[in-house]
């Protein structure tokens, strides 16, 4: 496979100054454009010359996709605003830290400079067979390269693998997740608001996409509701590399605790799937317990149920039933067990 | 954009992946085509041509007092084959097209499912056709094509005998039943292989037993098979529906057909009757 790296193919360029402008180029040119935020995912993939789309539309002349403001007692983050003015703005990190701590730890200091929270939820995922350019199911082919016997498959999918084991790699998604942030989509026939989770897709109904975005379609705006300001938070990321490198796992949690006990929580973890997995039957398992050790052992336990592992990621059970244990228990309280 | 997607494997060979899903459009508009095609010409020419000579040759009266009131078509076991392998066809074909015409669902464990469905379907028909009921009846014969030539004469205005009647099933029967023979082992037996490509509790998942272009080849002829099933069941659903074969479909519920319909359209020395049971 001839892969000429760092020059891009050419194509045609626009930058449009408002959304409504952006949302004509995408309509006009459909399945040919290729939407262009912070472009850390775009350049690699323009520069590998994998993909080759006939139109980029570059949103950093929308003003208006970008800035947080308060609405309805929460918040609305425009989809083009930086990782780093999403970690310093105030009202998120007093009310919604569990968001500014996710955007933190993902990568470095510079790429959250040029990051955006839209582009950093809607990424592609980091599976390098299809980063390679291998015709790979998520590629349009027939074949997952990384689900053979002979596959190097340490990253990949523990859960919901559905011929694709592919994970989802970003670090704000579970943080919105249990945060319950809506995304605002827009497109030539109007706006509509997809709830987190549902925003995110696995490979069993899209094998080809990881978010409900088509062509045509642009993330406006992150919504957060203010149901879990000031909640207590929990965020765990687990990296080979400290200094920045993308999650091989991580865990977000909002949790309420009320006369010793959880009233109410939402927990998602990323990195088990292709997508960010709220954990439903944690969280209706531990309401009413004890945020301690023994109930987040217990998580731990449910969360991991039906996980298959591959030849090379087995390690990510025991990962993934800490990472739980630790969210709801606490680092203080739970130890770590493999 | 091609008939067939083309991908670089591995070791730099050029194979195909699978079909243009264009062809789903491509297979329903040309069903649709056929439908209406069909639908214009029954109403302009058969119609006429029916009032002006007769289509097909008489009964002989000694064979037609021995025919009973109702005659006895299908079988309750070759009627439960049919309606299974029918509601696993379709669901075969929702499950898989659905998904690529911007319905997107979770669909390859119903999709394997209904195929195995739909295998063990087939495997019992082959047992029960070839074994409890005349297997030859639906294989067209040298009779059916002296009569075809026939009908295709006089339909273009050659003077020619008139066609016999027939025996258990008509030529088109017959045809259509070659056709889906064809179109359904093709996408039972590749379908099976590529159960060895997804997870499953029955196969252990290896994508290694065959080699990419055999792989390939696989699924461009179980893509090229089902949307061709998409315009046979097309076709196939539209005759069930036409006033003048109701008979026929109704046999296939109830199992058998009426005298009148039998003496019309069959020849009892081509098929013995027997009184339903």
């Amino acid at each position: 496979m001839a892969i000429i790296r760092d020059i891009m193919p050419a194509f045609e360029l626009f930058q449009p100054a408002t959304a409504q402008d952006a949302v004509g180029l995408l309509d006009q040119y459909g399945s040919d454009a290729w939407v262009l935020a912070g472009g850390l995912d775009s350049f690699d993939w323009l520069k590998d010359r994998i993909k080759k789309p006939k139109v980029v539309v570059d949103l950093s002349q929308c003003k208006e996709l970008s800035g947080i403001r308060e609405l309805n007692g929460g918040l609305a983050i425009g989809a083009m605003t930086t990782l780093t003015e999403v970690v310093r703005h105030p009202v998120v990190r007093e009310k919604y830290g569990l968001l500014a701590e996710g955007a933190e730890l993902a990568a470095s200091p510079q790429i959250r400079n040029q990051g955006t929270l839209g582009g950093n939820i809607s990424q592609d995922t980091r599976c390098w067979y299809y980063r390679s350019g291998w015709k790979c199911y998520r590629a349009g082919g027939n074949i997952c390269f990384a689900d053979t016997p002979t596959a190097i498959n340490r990253e990949h999918a523990i859960l919901q693998a559905d011929r694709c084991v592919a994970v989802n790699p970003s670090d704000s998604a579970p943080a919105l997740v249990a945060l319950e942030a809506q995304m605002v989509i827009r497109n030539k026939s109007g706006e509509r608001v997809v709830n987190a989770e549902d925003y995110f897709v696995g490979p069993a109904i899209d094998i080809m996409h990881m978010t409900v975005l088509k062509p045509g379609d642009l993330l406006t705006a992150i919504r957060i509701p203010a149901t879990w300001a000031g909640a207590k938070f929990y965020f765990e990321k687990i990296r080979d590399r400290n200094v920045w490198d993308f999650p091989i796992m991580n865990v977000a949690s909002a949790m309420v605790v009320t006369g010793g006990k959880i009233e109410r929580i939402r927990i998602a973890l990323n990195g088990a799937s292709a997508r960010p997995l709220r954990l439903k039957a944690v969280e209706d398992a531990v309401v009413g317990k004890a945020p301690d050790a023994a109930t987040g052992a217990m998580a731990g336990l449910i969360a991991v149920a039906g996980a298959e592992p591959l030849k090379h990621n087995g390690y990510k059970i025991p990962l993934m039933k800490n990472l739980v244990k630790r969210a709801i228990g606490g680092v203080q309280e739970a130890t770590w067990a493999s | 954009m091609g008939v067939i997607e083309f991908a670089t494997s591995p070791w730099g060979q050029t194979v195909p992946v699978h079909i243009s899903f264009l062809l789903i459009w491509v297979s329903a508009i040309a069903g649709l085509a056929f439908l209406m095609g069909h639908a214009i010409w029954y109403q302009v020419a058969v119609k006429h041509a029916a009032h002006a000579e007769p289509a097909q040759g008489e009964v002989a009266a000694d064979a037609a007092v021995k025919v009973p009131d109702t005659v006895a078509r299908h079988s309750l076991a070759a009627r439960l084959f049919h309606w299974i392998m029918a509601a696993a066809m379709l669901a075969l074909l929702v499950t898989a097209f659905l998904p690529k015409v911007g319905y997107p669902f979770a669909w390859v464990t119903y999709h394997w499912i209904a195929g195995l469905v739909l295998t063990a379907s087939i495997i019992y028909h082959i047992i029960h056709a070839t074994f409890f009921l005349d297997p030859w009846s639906i294989w067209p014969d040298a009779i059916d094509r002296e009569d075809a030539l026939r009908r295709w004469k006089r339909a273009t205005g050659e003077s020619a005998p008139a066609p016999r009647k027939f025996a258990k099933y008509p030529l088109e029967n017959k045809m259509y039943h070659l056709v889906i023979v064809l179109a359904g082992l093709s996408v039972t037996l590749t379908g099976l292989f590529m159960m060895k490509r997804v997870r499953t509790p029955i196969f252990t998942r290896n994508p290694y037993v065959f080699g990419d272009m055999t792989w390939g080849l696989m699924y461009v002829l179980h893509g090229l098979a089902g949307v061709g099933l998409i315009a046979l069941i097309m076709v196939h659903i539209y005759f069930a529906l036409r006033p003048e074969k109701l008979a026929i479909t109704r046999s296939m519920v109830l199992g058998s057909i009426t005298r009148d319909h039998f003496l019309e359209h069959h020849d009892p020395e081509r098929w013995a009757p027997e009184p339903e049971r």
